[in-house]
Order: structure tokens, then sequence, then C-alpha cells
């Protein structure tokens, strides 16, 4: 936890600035610290266990969106090489907030599709803060088109607070560009192995979200609507996010129960921050073994199965 | 406008019009141009001002009768009914405003679908309703048109659509965002069967419905001064501070930016509806008339629609 924590991850920052503490304390002295340095490890492993298991909807959408969380950049950069972008959707821009480009994961060539956040306000400020414009669903869906063609996996990272709510993104039809994407991937002729890092923000998630194997990290949410935005409608005040995550049912926990995600990517003890390798090292896993099961079905058996899987989803009574 | 003192406060509101489709009584106030109509006027008139053209929303079954030749509709799954998957409780719960909404439309829920002619076309016709949930689409809404499209590719049909929403239904979770995918997808394939899909924009049309089938039609058509959008103009106020201009994420705007192909008056639109299918469906009518022509059947419209084109859009994917 470098830098920045939460109110909830305060106990745990406190005890480690404690260890900390004692370890500068102990140097160059001949004093025998391990029995305490080992009680105090073991006390931060009890408290994030207390805390990490009991965690509100509220706190797991904060974690999603803690600032020091990897995104999904990070997990290229990680879990891949020669990655190498390819730019502009030939139409208008290059959005910022939706990158692609091809790479190889081990021995797998992937073309991957992810949604991009800053760490500091000029980077925030070149990708909208995460908020794709519609140039980036054309681009990603030109690139997708182009996976398909060349009959290469795409691999799609979220990690957006929504579509930017704008004038230009009006003008330009950010409606229409997510729409004809749902259309189209829904039969892209390679596999598509869909991850929510951390916020899968609606309409804005789904336009480069749909595929055959839909994968949610464990502290990432999905969410039809932002807990604030849904605070806003139903209790006039956004200050009611907490009760709008815990009614929206948004965590991954919440989304297996409901049959929405095929499997959920563990994550370290606290976070995906607190350990990102390990973090790198599941997502990686996990996206092998799924394009693995994906690429032994035939182009029809694929298509099929996809839209099998998009057509069951609702609940209703005849 | 007309002096008519006798209608004293209420009726000089405009919000008291908007707030329902039809007011009761002989006369309302029109919204756009404050004229006070005679009701059975604009009723006899699809809903429109006689005075200055507003549309106003149009009941769902006037809906129908607009564009499908009496007797001819043929209404599916109308029982389907959504359910409180989530046990949704903000301010009331979603199975009590479910219930709330149904007992006031009469509907199981938002959108009507089904089979029927307009003039000499068999279509596939659905209609949504803005007074049920604002036309917020959650399962039923989400399942009704993905059947309704997929019963349109089976049977070789056009999908005509009058679309209305608030957006994707909240109450229903991120169950609500996947119709989006649901409905997006069986448009796919009635699209690989070469079969028109025609979605009528009215107001409002928004959101998530915006973001999934309103938009991909072959050929968009808006009513006049519809509100037609992604985000709510409010959001976008918000979001960006910025001023927004009149006429913002109207028909006309959106025509001007080039996402609808036109804005066509209710007077005019089964004109319309039926000279594109004409068009459009001219390659396969004559393809299914040889083909019953070759077997000696009877060469009526009828017959030619009803050749199984189930096949040949097996044979397209």
């Amino acid at each position: 936890m470098n830098g920045y924590a939460l109110p909830f991850e305060k106990p745990v920052v406190e005890l480690r600035n404690k260890l900390e503490e004692l370890r500068k304390a102990g140097e160059g002295h001949e004093v025998d610290m391990v029995q305490e340095v080992e009680r105090i490890q073991k006390k931060i492993r009890e408290t994030q266990e207390k805390i990490y298991s009991n965690l509100t909807p509220w706190q797991q959408v904060q974690i999603a969106r803690h600032p020091t969380r990897p995104y999904p950049k990070d997990y290229i950069d990680a879990i891949s090489t020669d990655f190498t972008e390819l730019h502009g959707d030939r139409l208008y821009a290059d959005d910022r907030a939706i990158i692609g480009g091809i790479a190889q994961i081990d021995e797998q060539k992937v073309m991957f599709i992810a949604t991009q956040k800053g760490r500091d306000t000029k980077s925030n400020l070149a990708c909208n803060f995460g908020c794709p414009y519609p140039e980036g669903y054309r681009k990603a869906l030109r690139l997708m088109k182009l996976a398909g063609k060349f009959g290469l996996p795409i691999v799609s990272l979220i990690d957006t607070p929504g579509a930017f709510p704008g004038m230009e993104g009006e003008e330009r039809h950010v409606a229409e560009a997510i729409a004809v994407n749902l259309r189209e991937m829904s039969v892209i002729p390679t596999p598509i192995v869909v991850v929510i890092t951390g916020e899968g923000g609606s309409g804005g998630a789904i336009g480069i979200g749909v595929g055959d194997r839909l994968l949610i990290m464990e502290h990432a949410y999905y969410s039809v609507i932002s807990p604030e935005g849904c605070a806003a409608i139903l209790w006039k005040d956004r200050a009611y996010a907490d009760k709008a995550a815990e009614a929206l049912k948004i965590t991954s926990r919440d989304l297996t129960q409901l049959g929405l995600v095929d499997e959920v990517i563990a994550e370290p003890l606290g976070g995906a921050h607190n350990e990102p390798e390990v973090a790198f090292d599941n997502l990686k896993t996990a996206i092998l073994k799924n394009l693995s099961d994906l690429q032994s079905m035939n182009t029809d058996q694929l298509l099929q199965t996809r839209y099998e899987k998009i057509r069951a989803y609702g609940k209703f009574t005849e | 406008m007309a002096y008519i003192p006798f209608f004293g406060k209420k009726m000089n509101s405009s919000i008291a019009v908007k707030k329902r489709d039809m007011p009761d009584g002989l006369w309302l106030k029109c919204p756009s141009c404050a004229e006070i109509v005679f009701k059975r006027e604009i009723d006899s008139g699809g809903s429109v001002c006689p005075k200055c053209d507003h549309h106003f929303r149009m009941a769902r079954k006037d809906r129908i009768d607009l564009l499908i030749e009496p007797g001819s509709f043929v209404e599916w799954d109308e029982h389907m009914t959504s359910v409180d998957l989530l046990k949704f409780t903000a301010n009331g719960s979603y199975a009590s405003k479910l219930e709330a909404n149904m007992k006031k439309t009469g509907y199981k829920d938002a959108v009507s679908c089904g089979r029927g002619n307009i003039a000499h076309h068999e279509v596939v016709f659905g209609v949504m309703d803005f007074s049920f949930l604002g036309a917020s689409m959650g399962s039923v809404v989400g399942e009704k048109i993905t059947r309704m499209i997929e019963r349109g590719t089976d049977a070789g049909l056009p999908v005509v659509l009058s679309c209305a929403s608030g957006g994707a239904r909240m109450y229903e979770g991120l169950t609500s965002l996947m119709q989006m995918a649901k409905t997006s997808a069986a448009l796919a394939r009635h699209a690989q069967a070469k079969l028109p899909y025609i979605p009528i924009l009215t107001n409002p049309t928004t959101a998530g419905v915006m973001a999934s089938f309103a938009t991909l039609g072959d050929v968009i058509i808006a009513e006049p001064d519809a509100l037609i959008g992604f985000a709510g103009p409010r959001v976008i106020k918000e979001t960006t501070q910025q001023d927004l201009p009149d006429g913002f994420q109207k028909s006309e705007f959106l025509l001007e930016h080039g996402l609808i192909d036109m804005i066509v008056h209710r007077h005019e639109m089964k004109k319309v509806v039926v000279q594109l299918l004409d068009h459009f469906m001219n390659a396969r009518y004559a393809e299914n008339k040889s083909a019953a022509g070759n077997e000696g059947a009877a060469e009526d419209e009828a017959s030619a629609i009803d050749v199984p084109a189930r096949e040949s859009s097996e044979s397209d994917r």
C-alpha cells in the first residue's frame, strides 16, 4: 500500500508503519527483535483477514477504484511480451481511454482491448479519467474485426467508470458505437475473453464486454449504473451510494451467485494493489486456461455457444 | 392562445399535461404551443396537436393501430412477467413498483410484441410503453424483444419496433445491462438473414435502449421533437458543467448530426414504413414468388411471405 490508504485500510497501514519503525530501531543493534517482528506480522495478517473477509459492497467498490490498483495496461505489461499498440478509429481520433494492440502471452498470440485510467492529473486528462468517447469503441471494433480476420483471440480488460457523458459523445453518437459493438462482438469468429479488472461501468464496459467468457477480479465490480448515480435517482442523494452498492448486487460474489460471471480471479489479501505480482499471475493463468478451452471449439460451435450464453441472460415468469 | 378562463390554474400548468398521456376532460393544453385544444380532436388525429403538430405520448394500443391493420395483430408472450431477482428495495420495493405499474397500465411489462400486417407486409412488430416504469429494459423487455427478433428471423419477416425508454431497468441490476447484448445479438442474426429492421424512435428514447437495438436499424426513423440520446441532459450538465444548446438531443439535432435517416410525422409514418418495406423486401418477395410459381402455388402475397425463410437464413449464416 504505497502512499494511499482507504479508511478501512488504516489499521493495517498503522501496523506496517510500526513494523517499519521497529526494524529501523533494531538496525545496528544487537537486540533481538525477531519475536516482536513476528508478532506484528501475525497481527497484520489477522487484521487483514478480519477486514477483507467482511467487506461491504461499498468498500469493494472503493478497492476497485483504489488509486494504486493495477490498471489494464499494467496487466498487459506484466503478463505479455511485445505489446504493439494500434491506434485510431480511422474516422475521427485516437481515444486514449480505450487502447488496443497485439501481444503475446507466453506462446499465445492475442489482440488486447483495454480501457485505460491515469495515475496523475496529466495522464488522467489524456485518457479522460478512463471514460471513453465514441472513438474508443469504434477503434476497439476495428481491432476486434482485425483479430477476427486473422484468427487472433481477443482479450478485453475493463476498468472504466463508464462511457463519457458529454456533448461530444452525443454528437458523435456513443450509443450507436456501443450498440454496434454489442452486435458485432456476438459474431466475431475468434474467442473473446472479457475480464473486469476494476470498475465495470455499465454501457461503457459492456461496449467492449461481450464474449465467450466473462471473468471478474475478486474485488472488481460490474454494474448497470454507478452506485452514486443509482443513489441520486432512487434516494435523491449521492451520499447513499453505499446503500445503492448493496442493493444493486455488483460484487464478484453477488454476480457469481446470480450466475452472471463465469469465473472470479482471486486477488492477494487486501486487494491487487497489495501484491500486484500475485494478481498478474492469477489473471494470466485464467486467461490462458480459458483461451485454451475456447480454442478447442470450431468457429460454428464457438459462435453458437456464445449466442446461447448471451441469449440466456434474464429471469422472468410466464 | 385561446382565452378560456374557465380552466383556471390546473389546466394552465403544462406539468399536469406532461404527467399523463391524456388527462381526463374535454380539453387540454398543448405543452408545445400552449393552445387549448379539444381532446377528441387530438385523439382522432394520432395524438398530434392540430395547431402545432406536437406529438403527444401515445397509448400502446393506439401505437399498434397507427401502423398495423385492424384485427391482424397477434400478440406474443403477453403474460411474461418480471421477477424481483435482487429483492431490490429503495423507497419501496421493485416488486411493489411492478405491481403498481401493472395496475396502472393493465399490462404486465413495458413492451408488447407480436405479428401483424402493415398494409400488404406481414411483419413482426413491437411497441415500448413509457408509462410502464419509463419503458425501462429489464429481463422481460429484453426477452420479448429478443424472441420477437428471433421469430422474425425464423419466419423471414421484417422487424418494426416503436422505441421509447429511460434506459436499463436498474432494479434488475447487471441482468438488465445484459439485455443490451442479448437483443443486439439477435439483431446480428436477423441482419445475416438479410431482413429489414426499422426502429422508430419516439419521445424519449435514451440510454441502454439507445446503446443497443434502437440504433441498430437498417433505417432509423424518429418522430419530430423527440428526446433521443445516451446520457440524460441533466447528467451531461452535471458532469461537464457545459451549457447545452437549444434542441440538443432532439430528433432534429440527431438528423443534423447524422444518426437518424429521417424524421417522420406520425400521420406519414405508415406510408413511409410501407415504402421502405416495399423496397427492402422486393427481392425476397420476387424470389419467393418465383419459387411459389414453380410449384404452381397461389401467387398471393401471404403465401409469398409464408415460404419458410428459416432455411435461407441458415444458409446465409
